[in-house]
């Protein structure tokens, strides 16, 4: 009987794989979506503030004035442009070719001097706030080496009595790319183990595979498992290579230990594959199953997972709702992982939520499933 | 399983009293209402009755695919209700599309259902070989399923319901859509199956012809049991009470039509030139009783009963037949009764299709007359449904000519269309709008507008006794209903040409004789009618038509002509299926012999 089962389990098996092989679109969710997602979010999207073209205006041109502006030039941040008036940056602006303007006014070098206030003037554009904000952080800093720099060589006294020193953990040099990569595997590992295999089965009760199966010996335990199988092993290949890239391709850090990245990675790929099976039995039908995939799966993954909007400046409402999006533990682990080690205190509770839910979808999948038509 | 503890059995497989209901959209469809049947051991039954009569409710309750409302159902002794796991470890089931995985080859599919059954590795070689043997698939072992042709998908199919060497076989609708030569050789691989192994085969069809291959045969219609019985039991009822008419002085469709109407006549049809007719009574009928009137030169001769004339006799004796089907109306308008004429309504000259470097359709040409009834008949694949999209001009020829009422297709396809009516294969009208609804939005697709479109419309709903139906939504017609509704809609801007694909694919005989008595009618008012068709018998309707297969023209005459060019001392009546099978035969030989 035992034996039975294994041939059976075997038969089925090696028919997804078969099929897996020969179809260029399971290959296609599996490793080539991966490969573009993480070559548009680590190379194309980032949410650092690089290369802001920026007007400078400067009233009375002198010795002070381009040692300040030259700080702009050397800078990777800052394209700079001069403008000869403010009326002509701010037209600038108007018009989106500028982001920012500094404005030195004509009494600069001697408000300088007199130990007066702050002699410049600084305009941003704020459509885009999360970029004003940095624009202005980088100005800030940029103004006060400059400032440090000019009162020692003036020998006059430092104007600002306490330096910031400001030390950035996890991620010293702020590229989003380290921040945003693990994130997206979490969004990928949600495609293949969701998407792909919603789809597949319910290809098969579209095209009447299904019933024909339901009709042997296999029995519902086996036709599920089945389907797990071969997709968790195209998953955490898919994951594997994510991995791979993010750390190869990327420099992202890997601080914690590869076989916790297993274990989490291995107990989120059931979660989402407890969800593809919950979707397909319910839809039997591509189309249908491949939308509220979609929608259930794919979209929370992206924006409640906290992947890219943080889940704590979200209303409470929505924070509620993040917390049956199951991507939402995997990418703090991930994020954990990856940017600060085996930091227990964060892995294992959201471990532990994963396992419930796992077991929640799995469990539901089961249910749903049965060897008849009805 | 040990098999000295069962009961001894008396049939393989059980249904009593089993009702079924689907409930879909606050509306209840009972599937099957109160059906007992039994199946025997070791032969061959047939479930034969038309679209929605119940028969993959019935395949699929036999399988503990579905359970019953009320009854039980025992499949070789085990309870299907409470025991599915066991009947489907049992059985050998081939569902409606064969369940093939069409990714993986012959071999890989094999494969699948061999594990799935448990067949152990050793037996599998001398077990395929068997199964190739019988099905002729050896050749195409390495092949992708969805690669093989509809004929070899379906042994394929067969092949794999067979692999756990299954003592009881349920096949539903098999030979749906496959060419004739296909369906024989498959009749004849079941046909060895009960012989060598002793197997029983339960198989589902809704043409009323293989009938006669079964041993048995259940027939049902509408979730009801009309009758078990061997087929011959069903025609001897008829014994007697079928004849061949012909008056060579009265278009065959006149004849038909008054003949139908005829007290005591159950059933007419048309039959080459022949008419056939199906009485009430075992009597020899006079030219008087059946068309009123003296007709000297009538020719009254007696035929063998068909199995459709024992189902047509069944259905009108216990099926509450709405009026309308029982006497559709010739149309009321009173239009002098025409013969074709010379002229050609339709010219086809060496029209080609290619789609790459493979002809769906080669070389074909033909011509239809006005108000001629023009068939082309074919398997699926054959070219029909292409050549019916570039006479449509939907899709252009790759060569050749194509003259639609006088308008060639590849200057004007958009006037030539202004003059055809065409009703699509399937449903294609709009589910959710009412009949009003869908009769309005297609004639303004035709610009008819204000006075002359509420004429029109009016004129539909009272010519299709559409009326009581005017606001229900169409996709819960009935399938009938829906024909007419579809028809209706085609000749809204009244077309001279009327173009049918598979117009009666599914419908039971009784709504194919009604609809077929209002395409005479059209025809006999002078329009032309153009229909592709894969039920060799619905030929019959036809004044011409082509055979087709694989992209060519294989025979072009009359049903009467190709039936008589095949008739020998084997086959002293030969149906169109035989004169098809003998084109198809005849054409590989030529091709064989081309090649050597």
């Amino acid at each position: 009987m035992n034996a039975e089962l294994i041939m059976r389990l075997r038969g089925l098996i090696r028919k997804e794989a078969l099929q897996i092989l020969r179809d260029p679109s399971s290959i296609a969710i599996a490793f080539v979506m991966p490969v573009i997602l993480l070559l548009i979010f680590g190379y194309g999207v980032s949410l650092d503030a690089r290369r802001v073209p920026l007007a400078l205006v400067c009233e009375n041109p002198n010795r002070d004035t381009a040692s300040f502006t030259a700080g702009f030039f050397q800078s990777p941040y800052f394209v700079p442009v001069r403008f000869g008036t403010v009326q002509e940056a701010e037209e600038a602006m108007r018009a989106r070719m500028v982001d920012g303007i500094v404005w030195l006014r004509s009494d600069f070098s001697r408000r300088m001097l007199n130990g007066g206030n702050a002699a410049i003037g600084l305009l941003v554009n704020g459509v885009d706030a999360n970029n004003a904000r940095i624009i202005e952080g980088y100005l800030q800093q940029v103004w006060a080496v400059w400032l440090a720099k000019f009162d020692a060589a003036q020998g006059l006294p430092l104007r600002i009595p306490v330096q910031v020193d400001a030390r950035v953990w996890f991620n010293p040099s702020v590229t989003s790319t380290d921040f945003l990569v693990p994130g997206l595997i979490a969004v990928i590992m949600t495609l293949t183990g969701a998407l792909l295999t919603a789809m597949v089965v319910a290809r098969e009760w579209e095209r009447g595979t299904m019933e024909a199966v339901l009709v042997t010996p296999a029995s519902i335990h086996e036709i599920i498992l089945s389907k797990l199988i071969p997709y968790f092993v195209l998953g955490m290949g898919g994951m594997g290579l994510s991995v791979a890239m993010a750390v190869w391709l990327f420099g992202v850090p890997l601080r914690g230990s590869l076989w916790l990245l297993l274990a989490s990675s291995s107990v989120f790929l059931l979660c989402a594959l407890g969800m593809g099976l919950l979707i397909s039995v319910v839809s039997k039908n591509q189309f249908v199953a491949g939308q509220i995939a979609i929608i259930v799966t794919f979209l929370p993954a992206f924006i409640l997972s906290g992947f890219v909007f943080d889940i704590r400046s979200m209303p409470a409402a929505i924070e509620l709702i993040t917390h049956i999006v199951a991507a939402r533990y995997f990418v703090t682990i991930l994020q954990t992982l990856f940017l600060a080690g085996n930091v227990w205190r964060l892995i294992v509770p959201n471990i532990l939520a994963l396992v419930i839910m796992a077991g929640i979808f799995l469990g539901l999948a089961r249910r749903a499933s049965h060897k008849s038509l009805e | 399983m040990p098999a000295d503890t069962r009961k001894p059995i008396d049939a393989a497989l059980e249904l009593k009293s089993v009702t079924k209901s689907f409930h879909t959209k606050g509306r209840t469809v009972r599937a099957l209402d109160a059906v007992s049947v039994a199946v025997k051991h070791g032969i061959v039954t047939g479930l034969i009755g038309p679209d929605g009569a119940g028969k993959t409710t019935l395949m699929r309750l036999a399988t503990g695919l579905l359970t019953p409302d009320q009854g039980t159902i025992s499949v070789l002794n085990i309870d299907a209700v409470s025991q599915p796991q066991r009947v489907q470890s049992v059985v050998g089931y081939m569902p409606q599309r064969f369940g093939l995985y069409e990714d993986l080859s012959v071999k890989e599919n094999l494969d699948l259902y061999s594990d799935l059954h448990a067949v152990p590795e050793a037996d599998r070689a001398s077990h395929y070989s068997d199964l190739m043997r019988m099905t002729g698939l050896a050749p195409f072992m390495r092949r992708l399923a969805g690669k093989l042709s509809g004929g070899m998908k379906q042994k394929l199919g067969l092949a794999c319901s067979l692999v756990g060497t299954p003592p009881l076989l349920l096949l539903d609708e098999p030979t749906v859509g496959v060419d004739p030569v296909s369906r024989r050789e498959l009749w004849a691989i079941i046909h060895r199956l009960v012989e060598e192994r002793s197997a029983t085969v339960l198989l589902s069809t809704a043409y009323l012809d293989e009938a006669e291959r079964c041993n048995e045969v259940i027939l049902l219609h509408e979730g009801k049991l009309l009758g078990q019985d061997e087929p011959a039991a069903f025609t001897r009822q008829l014994a007697g009470r079928s004849f061949h008419v012909f008056a060579p002085h009265m278009s065959k469709r006149a004849l038909q039509e008054r003949i139908s109407q005829a007290p005591g006549v159950l059933d007419a049809t048309i039959q080459g030139s022949r008419v056939r007719v199906v009485t009430e009574q075992a009597v020899v009928p006079t030219a008087e009783q059946i068309v009123g009137g003296a007709a000297p030169d009538m020719q009254i001769a007696p035929v063998a009963a068909r199995f459709e004339d024992s189902f047509v006799a069944l259905l009108k004796g216990s099926v509450d037949v709405p009026p309308t089907a029982r006497a559709a109306p010739a149309f009321t308008a009173a239009a002098p009764s025409c013969t074709p004429s010379g002229e050609d309504v339709i010219v086809v000259r060496n029209l080609s299709r290619r789609f790459g470097d493979f002809y769906a359709v080669r070389d074909v040409s033909f011509t239809v007359g006005r108000g001629e009834v023009f068939g082309l008949l074919g398997a699926n694949g054959a070219g029909k449904s292409t050549t019916f999209r570039m006479l449509c001009g939907l899709l252009p020829a790759s060569e050749g000519t194509l003259r639609v009422a006088g308008v060639d297709l590849r200057s004007a396809a958009a006037r030539a269309r202004a003059r055809v009516g065409y009703m699509a294969q399937k449903f294609s009208l709009y589910g959710d709008l009412s009949v009003g609804e869908n009769l309005r939005f297609f004639s303004s697709a035709y610009r008819l507008e204000g006075g002359h479109q509420r004429e029109r419309v009016e004129w539909a709903l009272a010519e299709f006794e559409l009326g009581p139906f005017a606001d229900a939504t169409s996709r819960d017609l009935p399938l009938g209903f829906k024909q007419r509704l579809a028809l209706a809609v085609a000749l809204m801007h009244e077309p001279d040409i009327l173009f049918l694909d598979e117009p009666t694919s599914g419908v039971d005989p009784l709504g194919r004789r009604e609809f077929w008595r209002r395409i005479n009618a059209l025809a006999e008012r002078g329009i032309t009618i153009l229909v592709t068709t894969h039920f060799m018998e619905e030929a019959e309707y036809c004044d011409r038509l082509v055979i087709m297969a694989q992209g060519r023209i294989l025979a072009q005459g009359t049903s009467e002509e190709m039936r008589t060019r095949f008739r020998s001392n084997a086959l002293p009546n030969p149906t169109m299926e035989d004169a098809f099978v003998a084109l198809i035969a005849a054409a590989e030989n030529h091709q064989v012999g081309s090649a050597a």
